[in-house]
């Protein structure tokens, strides 16, 4: 069949060229701008070249924050993943109950990050909140204000309560599509539970959970709002994490330009840890088809 | 290996059944002898894998016992009961390879290796399947994964019986045959008791040496194919099996004569009183068209299927089909049909009545 040559079909691509350069492309281009730039206001631009990046690669503010954050990731990934999965294998697959737990699971998901953050704010204080004041009567000593490890027990507890749901609604989906003779066949060959679980359940969730940790590697690596509103990036910089730095060095101290650098770097890294996963996620599932 | 009794054997879905309709499976006594092939033969949904689900062990009955050579497994669960199962889908472990797909049952049961590899070894013989041992199972066609459910089930020499649930549904029809001969071979050569649900008649018949019937919960027949064919014990069987089914003709039946709506069919043997809604049955293959003997017809289709034509037609008032060999010519003239004699059998409501041979009673 001959096929039609038409150049005005580019047209038709052109409203949404138009709609991501002027949502997406123009403004990391300002931001690309910046960082190669040093400006005081005006619109005035002097020629920076790479200094603003050679500052933040060396700098141990960058370095403190970058740890914070890789270390508040690992634990929200070593934390949900096992507790989503653990929370989908225990719910009942139909029926009444079966609704009331999706409902349950999906209201944290449905409520505003800045809202999630004032909860536990107020919850988890000493004076009026539930948390903090009846962990202050048992005689436990916690404030999320002035010590650090109880800042982050906090961010922690938060965000689990907020992003648990979605692993476990993603490996509950990923149960559900099992054919009972799965479960059946493991019951006549005297199939352990584990064994159900390694050789039936976990292969054949590995498609959701793998794109559960993505999603849950990527939110947490750029969690802003509620370690912000909860703690402020405090106490100290303690709970400082890569987003909250960012902001505070581009409209806080308004030096744009490394905070210009600083962002670009966050986003390869995260697009470069992104990519590594698809590739090693792909590659897998290529692997196992053999 | 070991004799199967189901003892008053009944089954319901719902908690609290109140009438037999509310049993997916109803009253059953029945044997399973050691060694021998069943086919489970019904429609969908008549109960076909709700009996098997029962003697695996997967669902447990509503009331009465089942016995494995006389023991009570009633209560015992799947894994105790040495059952194998075989699925309509195929049901294969994706993430290890054919080799320990079949050493999986003797790992969990903690044979040692060196008899799991010997064991695994051989079976892998007996399915075909040796060169293909260190392949992962996920990238195998469909009848390379049923062959591996079987094969695990076989695996363990304590097997009690290896049950089917329609194993070749998803199998491409060409690879179909030959399954089924390679079952039939291994039922040959290591004769395990083997029990296979279909809703094919073909696999059913050429597959068992025994047939079992289901229709609406009940077994309505169990025989050898030939006698569900010439004797169909109720009208399901006789609609079910053949192709077409058995003509059923509403009559009046007295002694050896049956009466359709004013003609009269003479019958192979003497019937007592027939009370109900009383049928004769009449194979396709044993009705002839003739030009003057027997019932006036009025023919609507001749179809060509090949090795014979089948003529749809309509005779006292009700369908007929008549197979008609290859060969033999239909005229215009053929206006009458005649039945062999001795291949009617009489029906009242649906069970089949057994009658007295002719010239013995009036």
């Amino acid at each position: 069949m001959e096929k039609t040559v038409n150049n005005k079909a580019w047209f038709l691509v052109l409203p949404v060229l138009v709609i991501v350069a002027f949502s997406a492309v123009i403004p990391l281009m300002t931001v690309v701008n910046y960082s190669v730039n040093d400006t005081f206001g005006n619109n005035e631009f002097f020629w920076a070249g790479l200094e603003w990046f050679e500052e933040m690669v060396t700098s141990s503010r960058l370095h403190d924050a970058l740890g914070r954050q890789i270390l508040f990731t690992a634990i929200i990934l070593s934390i949900q993943v096992p507790l989503g999965i653990f929370i989908a294998l225990n719910m009942p697959k139909t029926g009444f109950w079966a609704s009331v737990c999706l409902v349950l699971m999906a209201l944290p998901l449905l409520i505003p990050f800045n809202v999630v953050g004032t909860i536990w704010q107020i919850f988890g204080r000493v004076d009026i909140g539930l948390l903090g004041h009846t962990l202050a009567a048992l005689g436990i000593d916690y404030n999320y204000t002035n010590d650090p490890l109880d800042a982050w027990l906090t961010v922690i507890v938060m965000d689990v309560w907020h992003w648990t749901s979605l692993v476990a609604l993603l490996a509950y989906a990923g149960l559900q599509s099992i054919p009972q003779a799965y479960y059946q066949a493991a019951e006549i060959d005297q199939a352990s539970r584990w064994a159900v679980f390694r050789y039936i359940e976990l292969p054949k969730m590995k498609g959701v959970l793998l794109i559960a940790i993505l999603l849950r590697f990527m939110d947490s690596f750029m969690i802003y709002t509620e370690p912000f509103v909860v703690t402020g990036g405090g106490p100290g910089n303690s709970t400082t994490f890569l987003s909250i730095d960012l902001v505070k060095m581009a409209i806080g101290q308004f030096d744009l330009g490394p905070a210009a650098a600083f962002s670009i770097m966050y986003f390869l890294v995260i697009l470069l840890v992104s990519w590594v996963f698809y590739t090693v996620m792909t590659n897998l599932d290529r692997e196992e088809a053999k | 290996m070991a004799k199967i009794t189901l003892d008053n054997l009944a089954h319901s879905y719902l908690p609290n059944p109140k009438s037999e309709d509310d049993f997916a499976l109803k009253e059953l006594n029945h044997d399973w002898d050691d060694g021998a092939a069943y086919a489970l033969l019904g429609a969908s949904g008549c109960g076909k894998s709700t009996l098997l689900n029962i003697i695996s062990g997967l669902l447990h009955p509503s009331q009465g016992r089942i016995l494995f050579d006389g023991q009570d497994v009633t209560h015992a669960p799947t894994a105790e009961r040495n059952i194998a199962q075989v699925f309509q889908f195929p049901v294969v472990y994706d993430t290890m390879t054919v080799h320990d797909n079949l050493a999986f049952p003797l790992r969990n049961r903690g044979r040692d290796e060196a008899y799991v590899a010997a064991r695994v070894q051989e079976i892998a013989k007996m399915i075909g399947m040796e060169d293909m041992l260190k392949k992962k199972a996920r990238g195998l066609t469909a009848d390379a994964k049923q062959k591996i459910s079987l094969g695990r089930g076989m695996v363990r020499e304590d097997v009690n019986a290896i049950l089917f649930d329609e194993p070749l549904t998803v199998i491409d029809p060409h690879m179909k045959w030959e399954l089924r001969t390679q079952l039939k071979q291994l039922h040959r050569q290591f004769g395990h008791t083997m029990i296979y649900v279909t809703h094919d008649q073909t696999e059913a018949l050429t597959f068992a040496d025994k047939v079992v019937v289901m229709y609406d919960g009940r077994v309505v027949q169990m025989g050898t194919p030939e006698e569900l064919f010439e004797t169909p014990a109720h009208t399901f069987v006789g609609y079910f099996i053949g192709s077409p089914g058995m003509n059923l003709l509403d009559a009046r039946v007295e002694g050896n004569r049956a009466h359709l709506q004013g003609a009269t069919v003479e019958l192979g043997a003497a019937y007592g009183p027939v009370s109900g809604r009383t049928q004769i049955g009449i194979r396709p293959e044993y009705t002839v068209l003739t030009s003057g003997e027997g019932l006036p017809v009025r023919i609507r289709r001749v179809e060509d299927v090949g090795r014979h034509r089948l003529v749809r037609a309509e005779a006292a008032g009700q369908a007929l089909n008549i197979v008609v060999p290859e060969g033999l010519p239909i005229s215009a003239d053929m206006s009458h049909v005649s039945f062999v004699a001795d291949r009617i059998n009489v029906y009242a409501d649906d069970w089949r009545v057994q009658g007295q041979p002719a010239g013995k009673a009036a």
